[in-house]
């Protein structure tokens, strides 16, 4: 039997591909309304800070906050606004996350 | 820009097996979807049982920005025929648009930038799929004492910062992430949506309030 998850890939997909096609495959005389634009600008930062926030507090099975998960994104959000760079903001926030569990086992 | 694809392809795979999917499905999305940021929360969402619906709104919410830049680039290409615009379209990321606006805008555009183009896309679509491979097989052999799966909120915190440029933009991501936190008490994936479309509302008032001061 097919994996059912192979259609919501599809769909994904498609609905994609519409958005990349909107105005270069589909319509080279649509015109984009100005609200929309300008809702336009606001999509990134705030979906990618709710894709961040809940992965950095997030609340542990005792129903505390994880401090090492949260140090480790506080160290790594100083170092991605200070660098622009994905693989030191990586490496910052791996390295406090292991550092900090390591030293939790002691 | 084809490096700093890496360690993002390589966390599709690994999440892609943490999710519990197959190797061919989590190849799957890197073909079909081919967008990073838009697969890593899908196999975030799937990993938590989100309902589809709520996984297809997100993905396609966070690839919303595509839109944006195909009604950048539509101009400049509208010469020529489907059979290029359409491919274009698919190969369509943050990278090869990036990379190939600057040279649109030059007082005086070189020619035959449709060949630019498809040499930027089409390496990084290259490299995307064999990092993705490779995450998913390497995902195997490590422990899950390493959290591995923490370098995926560290992803979206690197491609957060340089969107927050703006005062409008600081309010619409810190609506946005304080709404999704509060919303984790919801099913899964809910909070986050609501959360961000209350974050992007947020930041067009923000504008118009200080637009007006």
């Amino acid at each position: 039997m097919i994996d059912p998850l192979w259609w919501l890939v599809l769909a994904i997909g498609a609905g994609t591909f519409f958005w990349r096609g909107s105005f270069l495959v589909f319509g080279g005389r649509l015109r984009m309304p100005e609200w929309v634009r300008r809702a336009l600008n606001y999509v990134p930062p705030a979906v990618f800070a709710a894709l961040v926030l809940p992965g950095l507090i997030r609340i542990g099975e005792d129903g505390g906050i994880d401090g090492a998960r949260l140090a480790a994104g506080v160290v790594a959000a100083l170092v991605a606004w200070r660098t622009r760079g994905t693989l030191m903001t990586l490496a910052a926030g791996m390295s406090v996350l292991w550092v900090l569990r390591g030293l939790g086992r002691l | 820009m084809v490096a700093a694809i890496i360690p993002f392809g390589v966390t599709a795979g690994v999440a892609g097996l943490d999710a519990g999917l197959s190797a061919e499905l989590t190849m799957g999305l890197s073909v079909v979807v081919f967008a990073g940021a838009s697969q890593l929360a899908a196999l975030q969402l799937i990993d938590a049982e989100a309902a589809s619906i709520l996984v297809w709104v997100t993905a396609l919410l966070i690839n919303l920005r595509m839109l944006m830049y195909s009604a950048h680039l539509a101009p400049h290409f509208q010469y020529l025929p489907l059979r290029w615009r359409a491919p274009m379209a698919y190969l369509l990321t943050d990278q090869a648009y990036a990379l190939t606006v600057p040279r649109l805008m030059a007082d005086d555009p070189p020619p035959a930038n449709h060949w630019f183009y498809l040499g930027v896309a089409l390496p990084l679509w290259v490299v995307w799929q064999l990092a993705t491979a490779f995450g998913f097989w390497a995902g195997t052999a490590l422990p899950p004492s390493w959290e591995l799966g923490f370098i995926v909120p560290l992803i979206f915190l690197a491609l957060l910062m340089p969107a927050v440029r703006t005062r409008p933009s600081a309010v619409a991501a810190a609506v946005g992430g304080s709404g999704s936190v509060l919303g984790q008490a919801l099913p899964a994936g809910l909070g986050l949506t609501l959360g961000a479309l209350a974050g992007i509302a947020a930041g067009v008032l923000a504008e118009q309030w200080w637009r007006h001061d």
